[in-house]
């Protein structure tokens, strides 16, 4: 029987402090096909591939990995690449400063004798694996000047240099464009009819239902479903992925909204690099007393808004930004500040916080002028200051002197929000503001925006997490690449129904 | 243990065990480098048969720190950002040979030949700010240029030959001195091995005043409701602390008085600690270097800061090569070889994180004595310069590798 199966993962399980990512997840590939695994943001998917990859090394999950009959232990990835696996990240790991030749063969060179590198082979190899994932580009280009989708291809045949027998894709298509990815699509079926087998990650269910054999679906950390691409209509893959109920983990509030405070029209990002759109045309409102959910798939464009309604994105910006009625500018993220705007980014640790400074002096960062005369801080005014929003937020913390790096994330996230209310903002726009963070301190979170909302303060959320945008918003606008793909108000948003919108349907 | 900050301020007053551990626990490096600072003393006091621990030593000592200290000031708010700035040794001898030929070749009086000079500085740090903070050349590039730059435009103003300033009025020569080797005026004749007046009454005068200040902090704490001292405890605290600056000054009262230079540098040390801690300035240059990233989120405006931090660093490199000339008397083209490496290093023994967002002006200080002390102990024991050298330098990787080490933990 197991020699059907190229991989078998039995009860795997895997938990990280308070949180149990993967909980007795059983998932079998055949031999030669493409199994598509799918899920929402937090699934499991991605945890799944790094215990399979050697990420987490054996022994810190339970459970067996079965690579053809034989119980695999890896300590690291050059472990599992050494079996025969081989796993393209959704942050690509190429030297961009290197050529495409190089990056093939970085740390397995093609050598005459020993550490003298013959670099007529390694052309010659390159191409011919270049070949393979149909790109035709000099083998002695730099990835660097080459665009994402080609340089996705050139992970791809870095992969089948090795001689991978299992090729594992996780979001290959998130920063492509349509065509891009039609490309990639092509050279999966090319891989598949040469017995390449492939585990494909992807939000796209269209182009799930075009490449895969059959589709595994995870939800919570667990197997929910595997089962031919036939039996699963997309109707059925989104009940599975999402098929959760809504639990009491939102305190929700009645309350109407008042006026509109913000008020965006035509809004336009382009890539300051690639100059590719990011937000195109955006004109919406944001109401006092609501919390508006902006959904959408990774990359579809939520941040990009969000910065940039923050100023934080530089020049490639137009559109109209009215706030309380009236035309403002926002060219900088001091400007921003002084105007009564805020944003909790979506990486705490690289936007939000300095780690090497502790409670008090991260909390007043972005409002120290204001306990400041002529320049001079009042040290006391700033000591008063954060520990009133540490109680006001229940931050566990031995002391307000405590370096913010040692803190658990969701205490860290809370002084990135006493942080954002020591400006006393009018609008906060929160992105991904549970990402990373424990249950309890999740509905933590949840309690402090229905305050803020109660006390007038607009809330404008992007989450990745449907269950997270239905239960908080008041009303939800979804992204999809960049446009409004559509509006829903509280009572009639389901999943389904985001879902189909963030996925481009009409 | 977790507790929330509620709890702590339930309690209004603090016991002396956790003053103690709480200030060992946050100033573990400064300690360290104290502690090291009184070893090599103590190494070198037995080394040299008791002559480096004289009164008369030790004043020599703190004066020969002054311009390594001068630098390694303005060097810790540079590093702390982020950034780095080889250029002060040329630039010290620039400075100095700038405000040299001021007073010989234009005879300027002391006044003016110093103020253009400190603005000479400033524009120094200007040019530099400019390339790093609105064209983002790195700071190590640009510093670099201007460290070849001036070194050749030292051999320019001063034509390739020592400068001496006995060439400029004699009136203004001597006046010029004072800042390099004068001391405090006495009201009456001073001797050596002599209580100088003055001087006494000075460091009197800065325990005052520190009490003073404590006592302030300690008001300004209860008015707002925080824990504070119980008062035995802050006595204790002033007394000790008293006691180490009067140590400090007794040092010198019983020489020849406090020189002129030490003033000064106390008095930078001071101002610059306020401004590191205590401004916003400060705390936004600590941020930067912390994690640019969320300082510009915050709506910091990081190249205005780093603007602003080069042109203190051009001023704060003039006063030191002011200092500097007037102690040698002399404008010489070697002046300020390898003071950078000097500062860098008083910088990071000091506590100084190369990564950015750590680092004390304190902490630079006894840094700046640690490397001095070491030149002027090498040299008493007629020590070859090849070991002085050489010994420098592994004290100063050993002293990162305890600092690295001490970080692991």
């Amino acid at each position: 029987m197991s020699g059907d199966f190229i991989l078998e993962m039995r009860n795997i399980t895997k938990e990280f402090p308070g949180v149990k990512a993967l909980e007795d997840v059983t998932f079998q590939v055949r031999r030669g096909e493409v199994h598509a695994l799918v899920g929402e943001n937090g699934a499991g998917k991605s945890t799944l591939m790094k215990v399979l990859s050697g990420v987490y090394p054996h022994g810190s999950y339970g459970g067996d990995i079965v690579l053809d009959g034989a119980v695999q232990r890896f300590a690291t990835i050059r472990d599992s690449e050494h079996a025969g696996v081989a796993i393209i990240f959704q942050e690509l790991a190429l030297v961009k400063q290197m050529t495409i030749a190089e990056n093939l063969f970085l740390g397995a060179e093609l050598c005459h004798g020993r550490g003298v590198i013959d670099w007529n082979r390694t052309y010659r190899e390159t191409s011919r694996a270049l070949g393979q994932v149909g790109l035709k580009v000099n083998p002695a280009t730099r990835v660097r000047d080459l665009g994402v989708g080609a340089q996705q291809l050139v992970e791809i045949a870095k992969a089948l240099s090795k001689d991978a027998r299992l090729l594992i894709l996780d979001e290959p298509t998130a920063a492509l464009t349509e065509t891009e990815a039609d490309n990639l699509l092509g050279i999966l079926e090319a891989l598949k009819a040469r017995g390449v087998t492939c585990i494909y990650i992807s939000h796209r269910l269209r182009e799930v239902a075009r490449v895969a054999d059959r589709i595994t679906v995870l939800r919570d950390g667990k197997t929910i479903v595997t089962d031919d691409k036939a039996a699963m209509p997309e109707d059925r893959l989104v009940r599975t992925m999402v098929g959760r109920e809504l639990t009491t983990m939102f305190p929700r509030r009645p309350r109407t909204a008042g006026e509109v405070v913000l008020a965006v029209k035509g809004w336009t990002v382009r890539d300051p690099v690639t100059d590719d759109l990011r937000c195109k045309d955006l004109s919406f409102e944001v109401r006092r007393g609501e919390i508006l959910g902006l959904a959408g798939l990774m990359g579809a464009g939520r941040t990009e808004l969000v910065t940039s309604l923050f100023g934080a994105w530089g020049r490639r910006v137009a559109g109209e930004l009215w706030l309380e009625g009236r035309r403002i500018e926002v060219p900088d993220e001091g400007e921003a500040i002084r105007h009564g705007l805020a944003l909790v980014s979506e990486d705490r640790k690289r936007y939000g916080l300095v780690l090497g400074m502790d409670v008090k002096q991260n909390s007043t960062l972005a409002s120290l002028r204001r306990i400041a005369r002529l320049g001079v801080i009042n040290k006391n005014e700033e000591i008063k200051r954060s520990a009133h929003y540490a109680r006001e937020l229940r931050t566990k913390t031995p002391s307000l002197e405590q370096k913010v790096g040692n803190l658990s994330g969701g205490n860290q996230q809370k002084v990135v929000l006493a942080k954002w209310l020591l400006t006393q903002p009018k609008v906060l726009f929160l992105d991904e503001p549970t990402r990373g963070i424990d249950v309890g301190a999740k509905v933590e979170i949840y309690n402090i925006m229905n305050d803020l909302v109660d006390q007038g303060v607009c809330v404008v959320m992007v989450s990745s997490e449907l269950p997270e945008v239905l239960g908080m918003s008041d009303r939800i606008l979804v992204i999809h690449e960049g446009r409004l793909a559509g509006g829903l108000a509280r009572e009639e948003a389901t999943q389904e129904r985001v879902m189909h919108h963030a996925t481009g349907g009409a | 243990m977790e507790t929330a900050v509620t709890q702590d301020a339930a309690r209004r007053e603090v016991g002396l065990r956790e003053l103690v551990v709480g200030s060992i626990k946050h100033n573990t490096k400064q300690y360290t480098m104290f502690l090291a600072l009184i070893g090599i003393w103590v190494i070198f006091t037995f080394l040299t048969e008791n002559v480096f621990l004289t009164p008369r030593n030790l004043s020599n000592l703190f004066v020969q720190t002054v311009t390594t200290a001068i630098l390694a000031i303005g060097m810790v708010l540079v590093i702390v950002t982020g950034h780095i700035d080889l250029s002060v040794g040329s630039v010290l001898g620039f400075t100095g040979a700038v405000c040299a030929m001021f007073m010989i070749k234009l005879e300027w009086g002391v006044f003016p030949s110093v103020l253009a000079t400190l603005a000479v500085g400033l524009a120094i740090g200007t040019w530099h700010g400019f390339w790093v903070a609105y064209r983002k050349v790195p700071a190590f590039i640009v510093s670099l240029a201007s460290m070849l730059a001036f070194r050749g435009l030292i051999i320019g103003i001063t034509g390739g030959q020592t400068q001496g300033l006995e060439m400029a009025p004699e009136a203004t020569a001597e006046r010029f001195k004072l800042i390099g080797q004068g001391y405090l005026p006495t009201f009456r004749e001073g001797v050596e091995g002599q209580v100088h007046d003055t001087s006494l009454y000075l460091v009197l005068l800065v325990i005052a005043v520190y009490a003073f200040g404590s006592l302030r902090r300690r008001h300004a704490r209860q008015r707002y409701g925080f824990p504070v001292l119980p008062p035995w405890a802050e006595g204790l605290k002033l007394l000790a602390l008293s006691a180490v600056i009067g140590l400090f000054g007794a040092i010198m009262v019983v020489y020849l008085g406090i020189p002129w230079s030490v003033i000064f540098v106390l008095a930078l040390m001071v101002l610059f600690s306020f401004i590191a801690e205590d401004t916003t300035f400060g705390r936004h240059l600590y941020a930067i270097g912390g994690n640019p990233d969320a300082a510009r989120l915050s709506g910091i405006d990081v190249p205005r800061h780093t603007f602003v931090l080069f042109m203190l660093m051009g001023m704060m490199t003039a006063v030191a090569g002011i200092v500097y000339t007037a102690r040698l008397n002399a404008a010489t083209t070697s002046a300020g070889q390898n003071a950078e490496l000097d500062a860098i290093a008083s910088a990071v023994i000091g506590g100084t994180s190369l990564m950015g967002g750590e680092g004390t002006i304190f902490g630079a200080i006894v840094g700046a004595l640690v490397m001095t002390s070491l030149d002027n102990g090498m040299s008493l024991m007629n020590l070859d310069i090849t070991y002085q050298y050489v010994i420098k330098g592994l004290i100063l990787l050993l002293a990162v590798w305890v600092d690295m080490a001490q970080r692991r933990k």
